[in-house]
C-alpha cells in the first residue's frame, strides 16, 4: 500500500500521457497499413504504398498545399496586425482602450459555428464569391485575437524602464522599437505566430462555412471520412506531426545549449 | 559634437519655477535650483518628496506642468528625451537583457551614428574595470557589476549632466559603501555634473559636494553636507539627517555673538549665526554626539551649556554608546559617547551632568513641528 501511495502520482501521470498520445500513435501506425476494404481502421499488413505515393489520391495534395498556403498568409498578416494592436493596447492610453481590450477577446469566446454562420451571411450579402479569399479573411479574423493576447502577455512582462533607458540613450521612438522593444518581444511574437499557424491549418468549422467549393485539408478529410479515409491522409498527418516534433525538439536543444553555455561562462 | 566636449567647461543645470501636478497634488512645487557644472549634487528626501519626479523631468521622461529647465544657455524644457545632453543611471539599472555588455555600453554612441565605437567603449569599460566582461550578458553579472555597466553606458555619451536615480538601492551594505567611493572617484575623473537622487542621508553626505534636502515637493535646505548637518534650518532637516535633540523655548536676550535661549527654566547660549527663528519663539537643537557626559561632581569647561539628569537607558553599539538622559523637565535627551575611556560605562539610574559647547547649538523657528522628518528617517543605513 505504501509503495502504491508513493508511486500513485507517477502512475496517474503516465496513464494520462498514454491517453493523450495513443490517438496520435494509432494514426502513425495505420499510415503503414495496407487496409482490407475501404476503411483503414484495423491492422492488416505492413505497407509503404501510402508513403511512397503521398499524392496518390485525387485532391489530397492540392487540399494539403492550399491549407499550408492559407495558414502561412493568414499567420503573416495576423501577426503583423496583432503585434501592432498589442503594442497599442499595452503602451498607449486612448479613448476606447478598455472596450478594444474586451472586444479583442470576443472572437475567442464566440462558438465557431456562430462565427462561421455569420461570416457566411456577411459574404453572401456582400456577394463575395466564396473560395480562397473568403477563407483567408476568416482565418486572419479569428487568429488575430489569439496573437494579440499572446503578444500582449509578453509586452506586459517587459520592464517599461528599458524603453525609457533607450530613449535616454538617444534612441528615437522608431529606434527604441527596432533595437529594444522588438528584439525583446520577438519570442512572444514567434510563439504567437506558431499558435496562429496551427489554428488556421486545422480549422474546419469556419472554413466549411467560408469555402464554397474550395477544399482545404480538414475539409478533404471530413469529406473522405464518409467514403473511407485514404491511407495517404494518415501519412500526411503523421508527416505534419513529425515535422512539428522535430521543430520542437530542435528548439529545446538550441535553447538548453545556450543556457548551458551561459551557465558555463559565468 | 565633433570636438571632445569635456574640453569645454561643464554647463550649469538650471531649474526655474519647475512644477509637476498629479491630480491636483503638487509632486514638485515651484522648484528653482541651480546645480553648478561639474559638481556632485544630491537630492535627498523621503520617498514621495518629489526627488525622482524632478529627476525624470530633467531626463525628459516626464513633462513639467509649468516652469523651465536649462543646461547652460540651452533650454531643454520641451526637448525630447533622446535629444537632451543628459543621461540617466536607472534604479535597478534597466540594462538591455538581449545585448551583451559591450553593446549595452555602445548603445548611445550607435544611436548617434558614431562610426567607430570600439575605442570609446573599451576606455569606458576600463574606467569601470569591466574589460573582461565585455561579451557577457547583463544577467550573468553581479549587482555591483551591473551597476557599473549602467554608469558606463550613461557616461560614454559625455553628457553635460548625469542623473543617478537611487543607483545603489539594490546593493547590500558593504557593496554600497564600496560603490559610493567608486562613484565619487569616477565623478572626479570625468568631471561631469552628477545629480544623485537618494533617500539615504549617509550616502548623500558621503558623496555629494552639495545636498538639497527635499520635502513635499520643495527644497527645505541646500548646502554642503557639513553645513546642513551641523546647522540645519528646519526641524525636518535636523531630524532627517540624523538624530537630534530639540527643545522648545524662547530667546530672552544675550550679548555680542551669543543669544540666550530659555527653555523650561534653564538658559542656554546659542551663536546668533545659528538662529533660524523669525521671532523670539525658538527651538533649541543639539546633536547627540556633540554632548559630553560628566560625573555629577565634575567641573564643566567654562561657558558650556549644562544640564543635570538621570541615565535611563544605555545601549552599547561598538564605536559608541548611546545614552538616554532624563533632564529635569522630564524629556529624554539622546547622548552619543565615543568609547574612548577605559572607565566603566555609566549605568542606568545614575545621576550625571551633560554639557556641550555653545557653538554646537542651533535654534529653529518656534513654529516648527519638532517631529518633522522623524518617521521617514533611514535608520542605520
Amino acid at each position: 500500500m505504501a509503495w502504491l501511495r508513493s508511486k500513485l502520482l507517477g502512475i496517474v501521470a503516465v496513464l494520462v500521457l498514454v491517453y493523450l498520445f495513443v490517438p496520435i500513435a494509432v494514426v502513425a501506425v495505420l499510415s503503414f497499413n495496407n487496409p482490407e476494404g475501404k476503411f483503414n481502421v484495423s491492422w492488416n499488413e505492413f505497407s509503404l504504398s501510402a508513403w511512397g505515393n503521398l499524392c496518390g489520391v485525387a485532391g489530397v495534395c492540392q487540399s494539403f498545399i492550399l491549407s499550408i498556403e492559407i495558414a502561412l498568409i493568414a499567420t503573416l498578416i495576423a501577426t503583423v496586425f496583432g503585434t501592432m494592436i498589442a503594442l497599442a493596447l499595452v503602451r498607449y492610453r486612448f479613448r476606447g482602450r478598455g472596450a478594444a481590450n474586451s472586444l479583442i477577446f470576443l472572437p475567442m469566446a464566440t462558438p465557431e459555428v456562430v462565427l462561421g454562420a455569420s461570416l457566411l451571411a456577411l459574404y453572401l450579402n456582400l456577394r463575395l464569391p466564396l473560395g480562397f479569399w473568403t477563407i483567408l479573411i476568416a482565418h486572419i479574423m479569428f487568429t488575430i485575437s489569439f496573437i494579440v493576447v499572446a503578444v500582449k502577455a509578453r509586452l506586459q512582462g517587459m520592464d517599461p524602464r528599458l524603453e525609457e533607458a533607450a530613449q535616454d540613450l538617444y534612441a528615437s521612438p522608431w529606434q527604441t522599437f527596432r533595437f529594444v522593444t522588438f528584439p525583446l518581444v520577438l519570442p512572444g511574437i514567434l510563439g504567437a505566430a506558431l499558435l496562429g499557424f496551427a489554428l488556421s491549418f486545422d480549422d474546419f468549422i469556419i472554413s466549411n462555412f467560408a469555402s464554397g467549393t474550395t477544399v482545404t485539408f480538414p475539409i478533404f478529410i471530413w469529406g473522405a471520412a464518409q467514403r473511407g479515409i485514404p491511407v495517404q491522409v494518415y501519412a500526411l498527418a503523421t508527416l505534419v506531426f513529425a515535422l512539428a516534433l522535430v521543430g520542437t525538439v530542435l528548439g529545446q536543444i538550441v535553447s538548453s545549449r545556450r543556457r548551458r553555455k551561459l551557465a558555463a561562462s559565468s | 559634437m565633433s570636438e571632445p566636449r569635456r574640453a569645454t567647461p561643464v554647463e550649469d543645470l538650471n531649474l526655474v519655477k519647475l512644477s509637476k501636478i498629479y491630480g491636483g497634488l503638487a509632486a514638485v512645487d515651484d522648484l528653482t535650483l541651480t546645480i553648478p557644472g561639474g559638481s556632485f549634487f544630491a537630492l535627498l528626501g523621503p520617498s514621495g518628496c518629489g526627488k525622482t519626479t524632478t529627476l525624470r523631468m530633467v531626463a525628459g521622461l516626464e513633462n513639467p506642468t509649468s516652469g523651465q529647465m536649462f543646461v547652460g544657455a540651452q533650454e531643454i524644457t520641451d526637448l525630447k528625451a533622446y535629444k537632451r545632453p543628459v543621461n540617466t543611471v536607472f534604479q535597478s539599472y534597466a540594462l538591455f537583457p538581449h545585448l551583451d555588455i559591450f553593446e549595452n555600453v555602445a548603445f548611445g554612441l550607435r544611436r548617434r551614428g558614431v562610426k567607430d565605437v570600439t575605442g570609446p567603449v573599451e576606455r569606458m569599460l576600463d574606467l569601470v574595470e569591466l574589460t573582461s566582461m565585455a561579451r557577457r550578458k547583463p544577467g550573468q553579472l553581479s549587482g555591483g557589476q551591473q551597476q557599473r555597466v549602467a554608469v558606463a553606458r550613461a557616461l560614454i555619451n559625455e553628457p553635460d549632466v548625469l542623473l543617478l536615480d537611487e543607483p545603489l538601492g539594490a546593493l547590500d551594505l558593504k557593496l554600497r559603501r564600496q560603490m559610493q567611493i567608486e562613484l565619487k572617484r569616477i565623478q572626479v575623473e570625468v568631471g561631469t555634473t552628477f545629480v544623485h537622487v537618494t533617500h539615504d542621508q549617509e550616502e548623500a553626505m558621503t558623496m555629494a559636494d552639495t545636498i538639497a534636502v527635499m520635502n513635499q515637493g520643495r527644497i527645505e535646505q541646500l548646502g554642503a553636507p557639513t553645513q546642513i548637518y551641523e546647522n540645519p534650518a528646519t526641524a525636518f532637516v535636523a531630524n532627517f539627517l540624523g538624530q537630534c535633540n530639540l527643545v522648545p523655548g524662547q530667546i530672552t536676550g544675550g550679548d555680542g555673538d551669543n543669544a540666550v535661549l530659555s527653555a523650561n527654566g534653564f538658559n542656554f547660549s546659542v551663536p546668533r549665526s545659528r538662529i533660524h527663528a523669525a521671532g523670539s519663539s525658538a527651538i533649541l537643537g543639539v546633536r547627540p554626539e556633540k554632548i559630553t557626559m560628566y560625573w555629577a561632581d565634575e567641573p564643566l569647561p567654562a561657558g558650556h551649556n549644562r544640564l543635570e539628569g538621570t541615565v535611563t537607558d544605555v545601549s552599547f553599539t561598538g564605536v559608541s554608546t548611546q545614552y538616554l538622559v532624563k533632564v529635569p523637565w522630564g524629556q529624554e535627551l539622546v547622548v552619543f559617547e565615543q568609547n574612548l575611556s577605559l572607565e566603566e560605562l555609566s549605568r542606568r539610574g545614575e545621576h550625571v551632568q551633560i554639557g556641550w559647547a555653545p557653538g554646537h547649538t542651533f535654534a529653529l523657528d518656534g513654529a516648527e513641528d519638532i517631529t518633522a522628518g522623524m518617521g521617514s528617517h533611514v535608520v542605520g543605513a
